[in-house]
């Protein structure tokens, strides 16, 4: 099969390749260094934990930019969810009740948004901007108010709260744990497979099972249904919505607000999943990453998910990495990653591309060969960097959606 | 002529009038919820300010803020969004601090040779997301975020430890080495006393005031007066009109993420010429985003930036006599950042849409009146 007939499979066939072609590499790089950390189950399971919240918070950011807003306030709106999600379970007594209340935090976000931006027509970086500076001190003023109050809390931190919780897929994880006895086995490449495929499934909390359901479910609803046709179309080419009869600022409005709605879930899941607890600046850039996930899976809801798994797994990643050398036999990962993209660019004749991939490639395998385990500060950066480098490359081959970002007036005034 | 006169005024100051009643009602419900006075924290806060000491404040958190705004400012001028003024200010004051100390030079030259050094490292950091948007199409709000994690949680944070005071007792210090005298600017408190009784408390009124003031009318001049800046708003207000006109588009983007990140670089000099001399755990952090906040708020204008950044700059020092006062909670200044801001935009956009309508309307009646 030719590159070309690859690129036109569907985006739910190809990912599922790419993801295997990843492991195939983590499985290698893992012989190579001798370290057994990047395919282990604990490893995948915290990456897909810390992958949530960014395909939360990117689908959200898919069904705002669908529908022509930008929505960079994300990151404001996952803060109040991580607020209200905690504050919500201290006050009603059950981690749902904070499921429950961090979504209405990030809708009322995502109400606020597209009052400025579709109902007053404000720059849409504007008023997100606006939003990232108002969120966080909202929630450090309600966290003075409320959490100081209460014992084992403070203005920058909530008392303990309790998990969602999840639950083992039985047969394959659990009981007969076919999965598990493969990963055992330790055949090459096989047993890693295996070993991925039971961290999804060993204890899925509740979050993750619905954030991987929120992938095709928002995937259904953009394409398959009359609300998705109409939101798409206020993204793409709104005075032709217009044209049809369609209120285009109800759509938007909707849009945005289920937005930050998902955001909201986002920041929530950081609270009840991750940290099981509320803490100022927890969501340490989150939300724009999962716009750089949203560009990288060019505004669909599977790219947003491998964008979500590609720049939560280094995340992950750093925190079962204590001693760096996990972090440091990911260098080499990204050095194969950037020869392969060198490879392609040179056979497409794009000569600028392949020379800066290889070059990358070079430092990257350089930085690999002369350090024994990554430097402290290597695992917290790499995400961020790993994003800067996928954008390098895949920005110019992405399409976003026609209007976004365009301001919208009814009657084209 | 007149009355069009006054109308234009009332128009411009429409907006941050009404935003700032807005805010100042909204707060006051805030505070009645959370059960205070809202009457007793505001006339709190306006006692401290009168006091010298708290103009002193008020000023020095001012000078860093209105440099921070005139940086995301020049960016905004051409729908350039800046968003890594942070990470620029940071990364440029950790190497002005680190090469600062390293070297020898005559009193006033090493200032000018740390100051250079941080706007070297500043435009040269921001400079390399408009070589990202240029060259490889980045969203530039993406990318300058991501380079804010990678300066400070990794580039700091990688450096930070190697770079530790060696104290002559061979205990290693907080922070990095001090800078010497020679690098300090001095402060402006004879200046004010020439007007006003003694500055007490040990307040000192930093010199970089002046720099911000250079930096306001630099700025000025280059917007409104200087071709380039020229190019920049045109390109600003319609980039397809300012490429057909001859403004290469590309070399614009350089120039105006370069030319942020210079003033940006600047951000931190207050810390290092005249508070700390170094770079330590306790460097002011966050003075990025509340730069974009006074950009917005000023609209992006030298004069209103100042307006801003005195605004803001009240507020935060407000905070601290709430606190001891028990007045209010001292997070409600916060807050009120940002509902100003908030509304601010929403009343800014309004009062443009009656003045194109307005503008509509004229032509259309001037073209009338010709036919």
């Amino acid at each position: 099969m030719s590159f070309t007939q690859f690129q036109k499979l569907p985006a739910y066939y190809r990912w599922p390749i790419l993801a295997f072609v990843g492991i195939v590499v983590l499985a290698l790089v893992q012989e190579l260094t001798g370290q057994g950390l990047l395919t282990s189950t604990t490893t995948i399971q915290t990456a897909l934990k810390w992958a949530m919240p960014i395909l939360i918070a990117g689908l959200g950011g898919l069904l705002s930019e669908r529908c022509g807003v930008v929505n960079i306030g994300l990151e404001g709106m996952m803060i109040l969810g991580t607020w209200f999600g905690a504050w919500g379970t201290l006050q009603f007594g059950s981690p749902w009740w904070g499921l429950f209340f961090g979504i209405l935090g990030g809708a009322m976000g995502g109400l606020l948004h597209a009052i400025a931006t579709v109902g007053f027509g404000v720059d849409h970086i504007v008023s997100g901007v606006a939003i990232n500076i108002l969120a966080p001190g909202t929630a450090r003023y309600l966290s003075d108010r409320v959490f100081a109050q209460m014992d084992g809390g403070s203005i920058s931190q909530s008392p303990r709260v309790e998990s969602l919780g999840g639950f083992t897929w039985p047969v394959l994880a659990k009981g007969p744990d076919l999965f598990g006895r493969v990963e055992r086995l330790d055949w090459f490449i096989v047993s890693d497979v295996f070993g991925v495929l039971r961290g999804l499934l060993f204890q899925m909390s509740y979050l993750t099972a619905i954030g991987l359901a929120l992938v095709p479910i928002s995937a259904f609803l953009l394409t398959k249904t009359r609300f998705g046709l109409r939101l798409r179309i206020a993204g793409e080419n709104p005075l032709a919505g217009e044209s049809l009869g369609i209120n285009i600022y109800r759509q938007k409005f909707i849009g945005v607000i289920i937005s930050g709605g998902l955001a909201g879930m986002a920041g929530s899941l950081i609270v009840l999943d991750l940290a099981q607890l509320y803490r100022q600046n927890q969501t340490t850039g989150r939300g724009f990453i999962a716009l750089a996930a949203l560009i990288f899976g060019n505004w669909k809801a599977s790219g947003v998910l491998a964008g979500a798994v590609l720049f939560g797994y280094p995340f992950g990643l750093s925190l079962r990495d204590l001693e760096g050398t996990a972090t440091r036999s990911l260098l080499l990962v990204i050095a194969i990653a950037l020869v392969v993209v060198m490879v392609w660019a040179f056979t497409k004749q794009n000569i600028a591309d392949g020379i800066l991939a290889g070059t990358v490639a070079v430092g990257s395998l350089l930085f690999f060969l002369f350090t024994n385990t990554a430097p402290s500060w290597l695992p917290g950066t790499m995400p961020y960097v790993l994003v800067l480098l996928v954008l390098v490359f895949a920005s110019q081959r992405l399409r976003m959606p026609a209007a976004v970002g365009l301001p919208y007036r009814k009657g084209g005034s | 002529m007149n009355t069009s006169w006054t109308r234009r005024l009332v128009l411009a100051l429409a907006a941050p009038v009404s935003a700032f009643v807005f805010a100042f009602l909204l707060s006051s419900i805030v505070l009645i919820l959370s059960s205070y006075n809202p009457i007793a924290a505001y006339s709190e806060m306006i006692n401290n300010a009168v006091k010298l000491e708290s103009i002193i404040d008020m000023l020095n958190e001012a000078t860093p803020l209105y440099i921070s705004g005139v940086a995301a400012a020049i960016g905004f001028r051409m729908n350039l969004f800046n968003i890594g003024v942070e990470g620029q200010y940071q990364l440029a004051a950790f190497a002005a601090a680190v090469i600062g100390a390293k070297v020898v030079l005559p009193n006033g030259l090493h200032m000018l040779f740390v100051m250079g050094v941080a706007m070297i490292v500043g435009g040269l950091y921001s400079g390399l997301a408009g070589l990202l948007k240029v060259t490889r199409g980045v969203n530039e709000v993406i990318s300058t975020i991501m380079l804010n994690s990678v300066a400070t949680l990794g580039i700091i944070a990688g450096l930070f430890p190697r770079f530790l005071e060696e104290k002559a007792d061979g205990a290693v210090g907080l922070g990095t080495t001090p800078l010497a005298e020679t690098a300090w600017i001095p402060n402006l408190n004879g200046v004010v006393q020439i007007f006003t009784r003694d500055i007490v408390k040990g307040r000192k009124l930093t010199g970089i005031l002046v720099v911000a003031i250079v930096v306001g009318i630099l700025y000025h001049l280059f917007i409104n007066r200087s071709r380039l800046g020229f190019d920049v708003r045109a390109t600003g207000m319609n980039p397809l009109a300012a490429k057909v006109g001859g403004v290469p588009s590309k070399k614009m983007i350089l120039l105006a993420m370069g030319l942020s990140g210079v003033v940006a670089g600047l951000v931190g000099l207050p810390d290092l010429l005249s508070k700390s001399h170094s770079y330590d755990q306790g460097f002011t952090k966050l003075r990025g985003f509340a730069g974009i906040a006074v950009a917005l708020l000023g609209r992006n204008h030298p004069g209103g930036m100042v307006g801003a950044a005195l605004l803001f700059a009240f507020l935060n020092t407000s905070s601290g006599v709430l606190q001891i006062s028990k007045t209010a909670s001292s997070e409600i200044v916060t807050i009120m950042q940002g509902i100003i801001l908030l509304a601010a935009v929403v009343a800014y956009q309004m009062v443009a849409q009656v003045r194109q309508r307005e503008e509509i309307k004229a032509a259309s009646e001037a073209t009338g009146a010709n036919a």
